[in-house]
């Protein structure tokens, strides 16, 4: 019965969060323009997030591909058409699981690591002092891994992708056997890059945007103890994870 | 009391009627007070006052309730952003837990002031840090990361990073607290050569008296929300004002209760009615 009668009120928090979480992501856009002077920060944040995202990237990538492939062969195989096993895969992956999977991982890696340096920051009064030495830490710290985020997700689904065909190609044509030719002749003839590749490019532009923004909302708004920093970090994977998979509802409802 | 003393003709603050509740706590219930340019002006107070608050008010970094503030004939409470901004780079802030930036050494944390908002040469930057660095005795620390330096020592490169732009106002927060008698010394010489030399109006929120006597021109005592007491060091520590002479003699008993509200002590421990 608390539950329920707890309901409304977590409702209205939540609503209220996503109501600050807009304000927040309306101050970053108007201080992306201040935050082209800081190129070399975001240069830096670029690096960090995405650069060194790159092994969780190509090893998850890899894997789920060289799943996506067992699957779809063995499945595949039951109705005649093994053959069709890399354009399916190829499809799955542009289509949904590159992007999605890639903003999973990257809120995991990259989200958390900006949530906890964020938060850390507010903490110990760092962002107070750019304040007070005139410097607009949205402009120096949010903005950057903002933009960071946004150009590095797309970049990184395309790894993704790459790794996954190819943990495909090992499992399909060098393990079960299916033809070389047939595996990248299928792939490509059934591809349609505005479709497929360039639909699967918006989907991560968006999941970027959404992601750093969660993540810096949730560092920047921390309660500045241990378990506020601690809470947050936590808050950015699940909320993140929801909103992925939410918009890629959304998108692909209007994109299809 | 009424804190806007006659004989302060050029004020760089004025305070007018400041009210602020936080947390439905009254931190402020109408201070008013002036802090004049080019001396050295103590606000002193128990903890949780609000010495920081008031500071944070006077930066225009919280909003009061109700009441004006004025520094420098800008009027923070009603500023923009980018009047606030350009006030506070006439401003050094003294942080109480030093906030230096964690990814930056030493020497690239006094510079970070400089490299934002001036285009110097980095030759001219280099000499302008390791002349901080120097006055407050880190010149040969300044590749050191922050994580690396002790607590008195972050103090001193934020000291250092406060005035690396001589400012027209520095608030120090704290600036005494782990400092050791030798640092300590040396920071109070830099205080008063800073204001000496280049008339830079100081305002200094410490709870060291024998620190501040040594300085200060002036002494704001904060209490109950109101400035309890207002003067120079020396006639305020013979005060014999209740809040003056419990603050300034470190007494328990008097008008600030050294304990927190409480039950009853014996009750809470479970010995009511025990046998003595």
């Amino acid at each position: 019965m608390n539950a329920v009668r707890r309901t409304p009120a977590m409702a209205a928090d939540a609503l209220a969060q996503v109501g600050a979480c807009g304000v927040f992501l309306v101050q970053i856009l108007r201080a992306v323009p201040r935050s082209l002077r800081y190129v070399r920060e975001t240069v830096r944040q670029i690096y960090f997030v995405g650069a060194m995202s790159l092994v969780i990237i190509m090893t998850c990538g890899m894997f789920v591909g060289a799943v996506l492939g067992l699957q779809l062969y063995d499945v595949l195989s039951r109705f005649g058409s093994a053959a069709m096993s890399g354009t399916v895969v190829a499809l799955a992956l542009y289509r949904e699981l590159g992007p999605v999977v890639t903003a999973l991982l990257f809120a995991g890696r990259a989200g958390t690591s900006i949530t906890a340096e964020v938060g850390l920051m507010r903490a110990t009064d760092q962002l107070d002092a750019m304040e007070m030495m005139a410097v607009d830490p949205l402009a120096y710290v949010v903005a950057p891994r903002f933009l960071a985020g946004v150009i590095t997700m797309p970049l990184l689904a395309c790894v993704f992708n790459a790794l996954a065909i190819l943990g495909a190609h090992v499992v399909t044509v060098s393990w079960l056997g299916l033809d070389n030719g047939t595996f990248w002749s299928n792939m490509t003839a059934s591809v349609d890059v505005w479709t497929d590749v360039i639909n699967g490019v918006w989907k991560s532009l968006a999941f970027g945007a959404v992601c750093t923004l969660i993540a810096t909302f949730q560092g920047y708004t921390a309660p500045p103890t241990s378990e506020g920093v601690a809470y947050a970090t936590t808050r950015t994977v699940v909320f993140s994870s929801i909103a992925t998979l939410a918009i890629d509802f959304v998108m692909t409802a209007f994109l299809m | 009391m009424n804190a806007t003393s006659a004989n302060v003709n050029d004020a760089v603050i004025r305070v007018r009627g400041l009210r602020t509740v936080l947390n439905a706590k009254t931190i402020f219930d109408g201070v008013d007070l002036d802090i004049p340019r080019g001396r050295i002006t103590a606000i002193m107070g128990p903890s949780g006052t609000g010495k920081t608050t008031l500071m944070r008010h006077i930066t225009g970094q919280l909003a009061p309730d109700a009441g004006d503030i004025t520094v420098d004939g800008t009027d923070v409470t009603r500023a923009d952003r980018p009047a606030l901004f350009a006030l506070r780079e006439k401003i050094g802030y003294l942080f109480q837990n030093s906030a230096l930036l964690t990814d930056f050494s030493v020497f690239e944390n006094v510079a970070f002031p400089l490299r934002q908002h001036l285009k110097l040469p980095e030759e001219l930057v280099r000499n302008i840090v390791l002349t901080k660095l120097q006055a407050v005795g880190l010149r040969g620390a300044a590749d050191l990361m922050p994580s690396e330096l002790s607590g008195g020592m972050m103090r001193r490169v934020a000291l250092a990073r406060a005035i690396v732009r001589d400012p027209m106002l520095i608030i120090y927060d704290e600036p005494f607290v782990g400092l050791d008698p030798i640092a300590l010394n040396q920071i109070l010489k830099l205080i008063r050569t800073l204001n000496q030399t280049l008339g830079i109006t100081s305002i200094l929120v410490a709870h060291e008296l024998a620190a501040v006597r040594q300085v200060a021109s002036e002494i704001f005592l904060i209490a109950a929300g109101k400035i309890a007491a207002h003067g120079d060091p020396a006639t305020l520590g013979r005060g014999e004002e209740p809040w003056t002479k419990q603050f300034f003699a470190g007494e328990a008993d008097g008008p600030v209760p050294f304990h927190y509200p409480a039950p009853d002590y014996a009750a809470q421990l479970g010995l009511e009615g025990a046998a003595p």
